[in-house]
């Protein structure tokens, strides 16, 4: 039994260099060199300085930019490091709210939020997604109908057209992947980039 | 339900079907030991392993030195892991500081990712600096991933041979798994995953300047070299928190296809190595086939649960039409997640697209099955596998008694020792799965980390532990597991549900071995027919239903009727 305790050993070292080490740095490697975009986190920079990642949310709450959906993820209280506090879109801390349908805490926080949203656009159903927090807490897609629901908040804040705010919204929007996989995806931060070219680089 | 929804889960059963026979033949020329296309680039390294462990590659080993070498495997590499966690702090690739993991969760985790279950009592960005990520967590990804496909391995040639004293050699089925098959797939899925947006640096998190002006940081990493392995080793543990619902783990709906198809690959992949190793590839697609009727119907009662909406919802004038979306993400929508869910579940994966605790009562309870069935259908990297061989005998021991013939499986007799080691190995998990849940569901140390009030809170303890015996890892992630007491009972259920199967499993391999071949008459029952695919559904289900229909009932179940009556927790 005693012969087996070297490859043990050894095989342990010897698979965590191979596995652990020559594989994700050279995975690394090839990756910075053919998609360094990507590799270092699809980073969006304007005039030089970083504004963000275009696959992960932002919390954006004026008027004039699409709004993205709950977000559940918290971060430490600036006061208190030791107690949690609700920090929405935190890419530091991916989470959900985790709450089971028959949740009160849930159904509660869903009714709020679609009250707020039905004085913002009344007379039209309030699209699931935007009342619904999502499981990373990072989604940085809006469905098209979720789009389409804060046209006229967006529109009227700009002082552009609901047909121009529209076009903007359909020009950043992405189909199904291949035609059939997953949903038709709007990426807000891009959209709203759009939106702020389109009024003249502010 | 949608057609849409429908057509993404035919095109992916079609992509697992089409990828078994390939994979099965490749693997099946790797186990046997000759040379391959990828001889001329590891074989060197294969070598070059053997002789620095002082390992004779020609010398097989009796099922018990098998056993002793995965034994003795598996705890060093705990123990390195374990350190590896301990001493973060001082040791360099560590970007954002992270400290120490504190001593119970480093043990959990060390647990956790040795018995392929990576269950995550922490948040990954939060707690494991890069080093650990790659040196620690992506190195078991691998091994215990190629320790799960050499026990299927070793199993296989139980029953492929006659009259034989041995059952193959541990570490050059280690070694072969590694390098040949799971070394390269997983490269290549990693680069994949770089193109389509996964990032994969050694720098540490970037701060931002959001379009409002906020600060936000973003975390990143080496994401895309653990993700691949992640999924293809069937191990599941995130290198963030929101794990394969984080748009650096997942980014888009292509990914997301690539990734269920690396989490079912390899195991059904395995169900065509066993078909060739024993003479008849028809034995191995019947295997095939009873797991194929059990996913359908998982995924068909999943997508059916979350494409319903929350019926809550719609007094406040909310438009449902997108289905259950708490907890999911847009790109993905409910088809693709709920599809997802049944394939973490149905393998031993554990990686999640969505948040499991926020699915429907009836959709949640179908990951919960999966997990309880022993995750036979496909399994993970060998585990399904070996899982699905154990009921098969079940199975003919119980057609056995129906006509008073001794069972055989071919060729070989079934008798009183395989029989009873492979009860001890069915019964462990009911006894880790339901015995923990009581204990956790009756202490204030219990129920003070459920997240959520009434069935659903109970659902969430009976969750965590069905997910570490299975050796799954996914969550009803509500809970609180980083606990001392959830750290430990938890840890406890990893390697029971893991070593208390294998080793019997092995045993199994050992003597079955050592059988001669019995010639088939009129009298043997066929293995690879439509009546065996039936029979051995319907032992699985009946043994399911007897041991966890209460326990199911209590939480799920009254959870269904509770919310059709309108009652909130």
């Amino acid at each position: 039994m005693l012969k087996e305790l070297r490859p043990a050993l050894v095989m342990t070292a010897a698979l965590t260099v191979v596995t652990g080490l020559v594989y994700p740095l050279s995975v690394t490697g090839i990756a910075q060199g053919l998609f360094p975009h990507q590799a270092q986190g699809s980073l969006i920079e304007r005039g030089g300085a970083v504004i963000g990642s275009e696959r992960i949310g932002q919390p954006f709450t004026g008027a004039r930019y699409f709004q993205p959906r709950p977000s559940a993820t918290g971060g430490p209280d600036p006061a208190d490091p030791s107690k949690t506090v609700s920090q929405p879109y935190n890419a530091a801390n991916s989470g959900g709210s985790n709450l089971g349908p028959t949740s009160k805490a849930l159904v509660e926080r869903v009714q709020a939020e679609a009250e707020r949203l039905k004085a913002e656009n009344p007379g039209v159903p309030v699209p699931v997604e935007l009342v619904t927090a999502s499981g990373s807490g990072l989604d940085p897609d809006l469905s098209p109908a979720a789009a389409d629901f804060q046209v006229p908040r967006v529109a009227k804040a700009r002082g552009m057209t609901e047909a121009a705010v529209r076009q903007v919204a359909a020009a950043n929007t992405t189909p199904r992947a291949l035609g059939f996989l997953g949903e038709p995806t709007v990426n807000v931060l891009r959209l709203n980039l759009a939106l702020d070219k389109a009024a003249g680089g502010r | 339900m949608t057609v849409n929804g429908w057509i993404q889960i035919l095109v992916f059963i079609a992509l697992v079907v089409a990828v078994t026979r390939p994979l099965g033949g490749f693997m099946t020329g790797v186990f046997n030991g000759g040379r391959n296309l990828l001889s001329p680039v590891f074989g060197p390294v294969e070598r070059g392993l053997y002789r620095i462990a002082g390992v004779d590659a020609k010398a097989e080993q009796h099922w018990v030195t098998y056993a002793v070498s995965m034994l003795l495997f598996s705890v060093a590499g705990m123990v390195l892991l374990y350190v590896l966690q301990r001493l973060q702090g001082v040791l360099p690739l560590n970007p954002q500081d992270m400290a120490a993991v504190p001593a119970d969760l480093a043990f959990n985790t060390a647990a956790s990712f040795v018995a392929n279950t990576n269950w995550q009592s922490y948040g990954g960005e939060s707690t494991m600096g890069h080093l650990v990520q790659m040196a620690g967590l992506t190195v078991q990804n691998f091994v215990s991933a190629a320790t799960g496909i050499a026990l299927a391995v070793a199993l296989v040639r139980g029953f492929a041979r006659a009259s034989a004293r041995t059952v193959g050699n541990f570490w050059v089925d280690l070694t072969r798994a590694t390098l040949y098959v799971l070394l390269p797939l997983a490269f290549l899925i990693a680069l994949f995953l770089v193109w389509q947006g996964v990032p994969q640096t050694l720098a540490g998190a970037v701060d931002a300047t959001t379009l409002e002006g906020a600060k936000q940081t973003i975390s990143l990493g080496p994401v895309a070299s653990q993700e691949a392995i992640k999924m293809l080793g069937t191990n599941g543990g995130g290198f963030f928190n929101a794990n394969s619902a984080h748009p650096f783990e997942n980014p888009n709906a292509l990914t997301n296809l690539v990734q269920m198809l690396a989490i079912f690959a390899i195991g059904a992949g395995l169900t065509n190595v066993f078909g060739r190793m024993v003479g008849d590839e028809r034995q191995g697609w019947a295997i095939l086939a009873a797991m194929g009727v059990l996913f359908v119907a998982g995924a068909a009662v999943c997508y059916w649960a979350e494409a319903q909406g929350n019926p809550a919802f719609a007094a406040f004038g909310v438009d449902g039409l997108a289905g259950n979306m708490e907890g999911k993400e847009t790109r993905f929508g409910v088809a693709a997640s709920a599809l997802f869910a049944v394939v973490t579940t149905a393998a031993s994966c554990g990686a999640v697209n969505a948040m499991h605790d926020s699915f429907m009562p009836l959709g949640g309870m179908v990951p919960m099955i999966n997990m309880m069935l022993g995750e036979v259908i496909i399994g993970g990297v060998g585990a399904g596998l070996y899982g699905m061989l154990m009921f098969a005998i079940v199975a003919l021991f119980v057609a056995g008694l129906m006509v008073g013939r001794t069972p055989e499986y071919l060729g070989k007799k079934l008798e009183a020792k395989e029989v009873k080691m492979t009860m001890l190995a069915v019964l462990c998990l009911p006894v880790m799965m339901l015995g923990w849940t009581a204990f956790a569901v009756v202490t204030d140390t219990g129920t003070a980390s459920m997240a959520n009030a009434g069935p659903h809170g109970y659902s969430e303890a009976l969750y965590a532990y069905v997910s570490a015996a299975a050796n799954n890892g996914s969550a009803f992630a509500g809970l609180s597991a980083n606990t001392l007491w959830y750290n430990l009972t938890l840890a406890v259920a990893m390697l029971v549900g893991r070593f208390l199967v294998i080793v019997p499993m092995l045993a199994i391999a050992g003597s079955l071995a050592a059988k001669a071949r019995a010639p088939a008459s009129a009298g043997t029952f066929p293995t690879h027919d439509g009546l065996f695919v039936g029979l051995l559904v319907g032992v699985i289900l009946i043994v399911g239903g007897l041991t966890f229909f209460p326990a199911l009932a209590l939480g799920p179940i009254v959870e269904h009727l509770a919310m059709s009556a309108g009652t909130l927790f």
